[in-house]
């Protein structure tokens, strides 16, 4: 019996599966089908991105509707300490943002400029490869990258593990500094970390996410970047993109038009 | 308990410094209790240094674990006897060590409570588990270890056959301990500090000094406090392997250092300027870096010249430098220097409080407890057997239990109850003077 290389790939992904358990399979299944034009096609999977247009975000200046958003909807504590702070999503310098631009003779108001950040909900996102309890995973379905904070054993090694700074831990109580809590949103307790969750919660309810629904610029666009005709993939076909640190393989899915 | 009798006696010095470590543990479990209360936010840890002294005091410990192959390797695999008196403290050093570990990660982890989720939800894919598995595991060898050699040295018997394998197993499992702590730390994408290569052998040979050292250490302490003579070709022996490991630990610091350097990529030299440099002015981060780069190679000068080496006072001194300079450089500034600068390019300063020192000044003492615990144990069941035996196998020397120490480092020799009776027979002629 003569096997082709492809049925070979399928026999030792079934081993795997068996091995690892069912969720690499899908992976596996889009590999093959990526390495062999012939195949089936890769299994269509949304993948939430987002992209974040800096010339409309800079007509606002010193503008933080989307992080205030974020942090009403998330029940996210104002901590005066910034080393017990909390960000889910939150304002950087550009040069700080985009390590390899190149600032020195760039004006000194425009170096100033903010830049959002947040979680990347990379498609090989290093916190879930180290959390050792699975208190963060890649959700199949749309790939944005969960957090299960009754799970969480608050051990940090995701905000180790996390190239882009985007995880924050609950050094000291987060309740004791929520003013107005939003009963719809769970808070957090002692000892968990967290993180942008790219609004899973308002996504499942056919909503946009909160700090893109706050943009008064409409500076951040949402959608699915695995969707050809989706608007993220219409603008990222005709626009140059930076994507943070792409050079670490962690395919963020944040992307920043210059 | 096996044997825990014999820890329970002892002189009024004994009781005093047990009495002392048992309340200053006391003291540190209660700054614990109000940590696990107020939050991790009592320690000097922040969003961009979120590890500190905890995970490093973790990692040097593991380094000191692993290190009891150094007498283990030479005593059971080469059958060099004159190793025998030094390898149970040696065993059971690493009992301490290990127990250390665990005890550092559970009061680093924000929701201890929790800690049972890493067995019940495990990841094959992550380091963590693996770390637990590997730590866990030679705990249970060297307990199974150390209780057995004690009984048989009790007993005036030759270790059980089935030991063997047990002990061979230890071996690469010792090495498998502390390169999966390595992997914990290179393994990340986005730490240049960290993702080097080197990171496991240069751990590996900062753990075979910094251990030995502090083994050699605590063997002359254990013969001044109780005539327990390792004997000196064990001592003098280990110092050569503290001489070799801290050699291998200095050149690959220096591989770190020229490819770094003379790359000059920023990403690369940034943390190592923070190190050894500080910022802009004198940081702790920096002195910690200086004084142990210094204290490196004030050790190694004492440890090359033969002379100096064997002489106590010399070793001595250089054992305690290479043990501070490793702890420096191991148990902080590899932590906080990972961290530092910051994904983002911040320098956070990392400067323990008060309560995160206390809670770690009580791990240690807790560890001082159990190495006097079980040495108390061994030096005891030792001096028994050698009372029972000692006219039998040295006639002209037969004194007390503990005898002086030149008698303690020939029953030691000669005895060797704990090696395996086939393997013993063949040089114990050869090493009968």
């Amino acid at each position: 019996m003569k096997i082709t290389r492809k049925e070979f790939l399928k026999l030792s992904g079934a081993g795997l599966v068996l091995v690892f358990g069912g969720r690499e399979l899908a992976a596996l299944d889009r590999a093959a089908g990526a390495t062999f034009p012939g195949g089936a096609k890769p299994r269509p999977r949304k993948q939430w991105a987002m992209i974040v247009d800096t010339a409309k975000c800079a007509k606002e200046p010193g503008c933080t509707r989307c992080i205030e958003a974020c942090d009403a909807a998330h029940n996210i504590p104002a901590i005066p300490d910034k080393a017990h702070e909390i960000q889910w999503i939150w304002n950087e310098p550009a040069d700080v943002v985009f390590d390899e631009s190149d600032v020195q003779y760039l004006d000194a108001a425009r170096r100033d400029e903010q830049i959002p950040v947040l979680c990347n909900h990379c498609d090989q996102p290093p916190c879930v490869r180290v959390c050792p309890t699975g208190a963060t995973w890649k959700r199949e379905e749309d790939g944005i990258v969960m957090m299960d904070w009754h799970r969480c054993i608050g051990c940090r090694y995701c905000m180790a593990a996390c190239p882009y700074g985007a995880r924050s831990f609950n050094w000291v109580d987060p309740r004791a500094y929520l003013a107005n809590p939003n009963p719809d949103f769970p808070t957090r307790t002692l000892g968990v970390v967290e993180k942008c969750t790219f609004c899973s919660e308002r996504v499942v309810a056919g909503k946009l996410p909160a700090c893109v629904e706050a943009c008064p610029e409409k500076a951040l666009l949402f959608g699915d970047v695995n969707d050809p005709h989706s608007e993220v993939r219409e603008v990222l076909s005709e626009s140059y993109v930076l994507r943070r640190k792409p050079e670490l393989g962690t395919g963020p899915n944040i992307y920043y038009r210059i | 308990m096996f044997l825990f009798e014999k820890a329970l006696e002892g002189s009024r010095r004994y009781q005093l410094w047990v009495a002392g470590l048992v309340a200053f543990i006391g003291v540190a479990f209660v700054v614990y209790l109000h940590q696990l209360r107020y939050g991790l936010g009592i320690t000097g840890m922040s969003r961009n240094v979120s590890w500190g002294l905890y995970i490093g005091q973790f990692t040097f410990l593991v380094g000191i674990a692993a290190s009891a192959v150094m007498v283990v390797i030479p005593y059971y695999l080469h059958n060099r006897r004159e190793f025998g008196r030094m390898t149970i403290l040696g065993e059971s050093l690493a009992v301490a060590a290990v127990t250390m570990c665990l005890a550092f990660i559970l009061i680093d982890m924000g929701s201890p409570t929790r800690a049972l989720n890493v067995i019940l939800y495990p990841q094959f894919h992550s380091i963590m588990f693996w770390d637990m598995v590997s730590l866990s595991g030679y705990l249970f060898l060297n307990a199974i270890i150390t209780v057995n050699a004690l009984h048989a040295e009790q007993q005036n018997l030759p270790l059980a056959g089935w030991l063997s394998p047990v002990i061979r197993l230890s071996i690469p499992w010792a090495i498998s301990i502390h390169t999966v702590t390595a992997f914990l730390y290179c393994g990340l994408p986005g730490r240049m500090f960290w993702r080097t290569a080197v990171l496991a052998p240069r751990f590996l040979a900062s753990a075979f000094a910094a251990g030995p050292a502090l083994l050699i250490l605590l063997c002359l302490l254990a013969r001044k406090l109780t005539g327990y003579d390792v004997g000196k070709k064990a001592i003098d022996g280990l110092a050569v392997v503290v001489t070799y490991a801290m050699l291998a630990n200095v050149f690959l610091l220096m591989m770190e250092l020229f490819t770094a350097f003379y790359s000059h990529v920023p990403e690369l030299t940034e943390h190592l300027k923070l190190m050894y440099l500080g910022q802009g002015g004198p940081t702790l981060l920096g002195v910690f870096g200086q004084v142990s780069l210094l204290l490196m190679f004030a050790a190694l000068a004492p440890l090359l010249v033969p002379r100096l080496r064997r002489s106590e006072r010399w070793l001595t001194i250089a054992c305690a430098a290479v043990f501070t300079s490793l702890w420096m450089d191991k148990g902080v500034c590899l932590v906080v220097c990972g961290f530092s600068p910051s994904p983002l390019g911040a320098v956070t300063s990392y400067v323990p409080t008060l309560p995160e020192v206390t809670i770690t000044l009580g791990v240690w003492a807790a560890g001082a407890l159990m190495i006097t615990v079980f040495y108390k144990i061994a030096i005891a069941v030792n001096a028994e057997e050698g009372a029972e035996h000692s006219p039998t196998y040295e006639p002209g020397g037969a004194r007390g239990p503990v005898g002086s120490a030149a008698h303690a480092s020939q029953a030691g020799v000669l005895s060797s109850p704990g090696q395996f009776p086939a393997s013993g027979d063949g040089t114990s002629g050869r090493d009968r003077r």
